[in-house]
């Protein structure tokens, strides 16, 4: 049993503690969102509306920071050791998951400062629900970069989904404009787009208005997008060793 | 302790292996020399289990390397040509998680550290941070970390590149000392050729192929006597000069013709005699690695 939880603790640890050393990322992952977020809410002059889209923007980039660095660690880096390691594939998915899952979520946290801002007030006890969402949407987010990191040679080719799919996803999620006035092809895509959910579930965990998914299906098409994300990515990484190398 | 059976592998339609066969004694240090790009790394990652051959087979320490990667896994150190230490966490956490990722905790894991540190010298940096550490060093931390679970077989893939001579040397002695201590079996890839001549035996590697196989003084004395290099501004018209007169076969490489010769002082006196000014300057050697690898395949290592 400890061979396989010792090493996923050990790769959760190793990223609390990357990131503790290097706490200008934190910096670089929330200011742009929270950047954006004011441009946006005071130019519309309405700050609360845009909150939820900008706390899970932060998640989503500290989500792609951390799994981004897959690709480089895998050529040249910490991931090399591992691969050749007797530890299971899937204790290292889970620990490094969870650990970038972790980061994610204390960005998310620090956003939660300027929620008073957006005339949200957080009692003690709503943090629970708030902080669980908050790592729920991290947990998922994160498995996403995962799975699209994994088979990436380049870094830069992570740059175009970014690009191409992870900010369009964001945009078509309820985030800058409700899935009620939305167009009706648009409509369809924010329907079946999961990152709709993970809005829709900040908006009513904060009580903020907006949200068009009602709070339970929300909560259970994000963990379920989560767990997909978990079970696929544990799958890619215990295929065995393939014939070219990757 | 290692055995490679008609070892084939293809990237699509190149050919990167084609049918290696060698076998590794325990406690032996063997190399793996050849330019690079000539199968080297495709070896290397095959032994590692990082990848899965095309063709035939490799067995580590009676595992195949295909068919029970997690045995082979166990009883395998890997060091890696590029780093894969995390530069962020000291060389005392590095190895940590390494031990962590071979399930190993506690006093055990503790005793072993220390063990590997002091075998590297390394006890006074354990608290440094990798990134403030040199080259040498890191080399070193990397190889205390793929020792920590005590394989019996190590790999190392390029090890002394980017070293200065001085810490090529001293990775040299203590990868001796873990053969000459521990009965550590080593298997070392590499295209310097002073690496290559401290190993006990190695293969020669060119375009997938092994061209030739032996200890470094076997392989050397297959070459009988000395190495005549002489450059001349028309290096093919001397060349041929020499054949004609002399009944060799000279290399002509690099505006340079290199002749294999037994005698090679009295050749050097009869050559400058008999083609005057055609000959720029004359170096004279006992062959080389290099010039072994030239004798097989008519190109260079480097």
């Amino acid at each position: 049993m400890s061979s396989f939880f010792l090493p996923a603790v050990t790769l959760w640890e190793r990223e609390l503690v990357r990131f503790w050393r290097q706490k200008s990322r934190v910096m670089g992952v929330v200011a742009s969102p929270l950047v954006f977020w004011l441009v946006i809410g005071y130019g519309s002059n309405d700050l609360a509306r845009f909150y939820s889209g900008a706390l899970v923007l932060t998640v989503m980039f500290s989500a792609i920071f951390s799994t981004i660095s897959i690709i480089e660690d895998r050529r040249e880096g910490f991931l090399l050791s591992m691969l050749v390691s007797p530890a299971p594939r899937t204790s290292l998915v889970l620990g490094k998951i969870l650990g970038s899952a972790t980061l994610a979520w204390i960005q998310g946290l620090i956003f939660l400062v300027f929620a008073p801002l957006a005339g949200v007030r957080i009692g003690l006890l709503e943090l629970f629900p708030v902080a669980g969402a908050i790592f729920l949407i991290s947990f998922t987010l994160t498995g996403l970069g995962f799975v699209i990191a994994w088979r990436m040679d380049s870094t830069a080719g992570f740059h175009g989904i970014m690009n191409l799919l992870l900010v369009p996803m964001w945009m078509v999620s309820g985030s800058l404009f409700p899935m009620a006035t939305a167009h009706g092809w648009v409509r369809a895509i924010m329907w079946v787009n999961p990152l709709t959910y993970s809005v829709a579930l900040m908006n009513h965990t904060l009580h903020l208005p907006n949200a068009a998914p009602g709070a339970f299906e929300s909560l259970v098409v994000t963990a379920a997008f989560g767990l997909v994300l978990l079970l696929v990515s544990g799958a890619m990484a215990a295929q065995k060793a393939s014939r070219s190398g990757a | 302790m290692i055995q490679v059976q008609n070892l084939t592998h293809r990237y699509g339609d190149r050919v990167a292996l084609a049918n290696v066969a060698f076998e590794v004694k325990k406690g032996e240090i063997f190399g793996l020399l050849g330019p690079n790009g000539g199968g080297k790394s495709t070896l290397f990652r095959i032994l590692s289990t990082m990848m899965v051959p095309t063709e035939g087979r490799a067995v580590i320490g009676g595992h195949d390397v295909e068919r029970d990667p997690a045995a082979v896994r166990r009883q395998v150190g890997v060091v890696f040509q590029s780093q894969s230490l995390d530069k962020a966490l000291t060389v005392e956490e590095n190895l940590r998680a390494q031990g962590h990722l071979h399930g190993l905790s506690g006093a055990e894991l503790r005793d072993r550290m220390a063990r590997a540190m002091d075998r590297l010298g390394l006890e006074d940096r354990r608290k440094d941070l990798v990134e403030t550490l040199s080259g040498g060093l890191r080399r070193r931390v990397e190889i205390a970390k793929a020792l920590l679970h005590r394989p019996q077989v190590l790999l190392m893939d390029e090890a002394s590149t980017g070293l200065d001579p001085a810490a090529r040397r001293d990775l040299s002695r203590h990868v001796e000392t873990l053969r000459t201590d521990d009965g550590v079996t080593i298997l070392l890839t590499t295209h310097i050729l002073e690496e290559a001549d401290r190993c006990d035996r190695l293969v020669l590697l060119h375009q997938g192929k092994i061209v030739t196989a032996g200890s470094p003084r076997e392989l050397r004395s297959g070459i009988g006597g000395d190495v005549v290099v002489l450059e001349s501004a028309d290096a093919a018209s001397l060349a041929a000069g020499i054949e004609q007169r002399f009944g060799v076969r000279p290399t002509v490489m690099d505006g340079r013709v290199r002749v294999e010769i037994p005698n090679g002082h009295r050749f050097i006196a009869e050559a400058v005699e008999a083609f005057p000014g055609a000959i720029e300057s004359v170096g004279l050697h006992k062959p080389t690695l290099e010039d072994v690898f030239v004798h097989e395949t008519g190109a260079s290592i480097e």
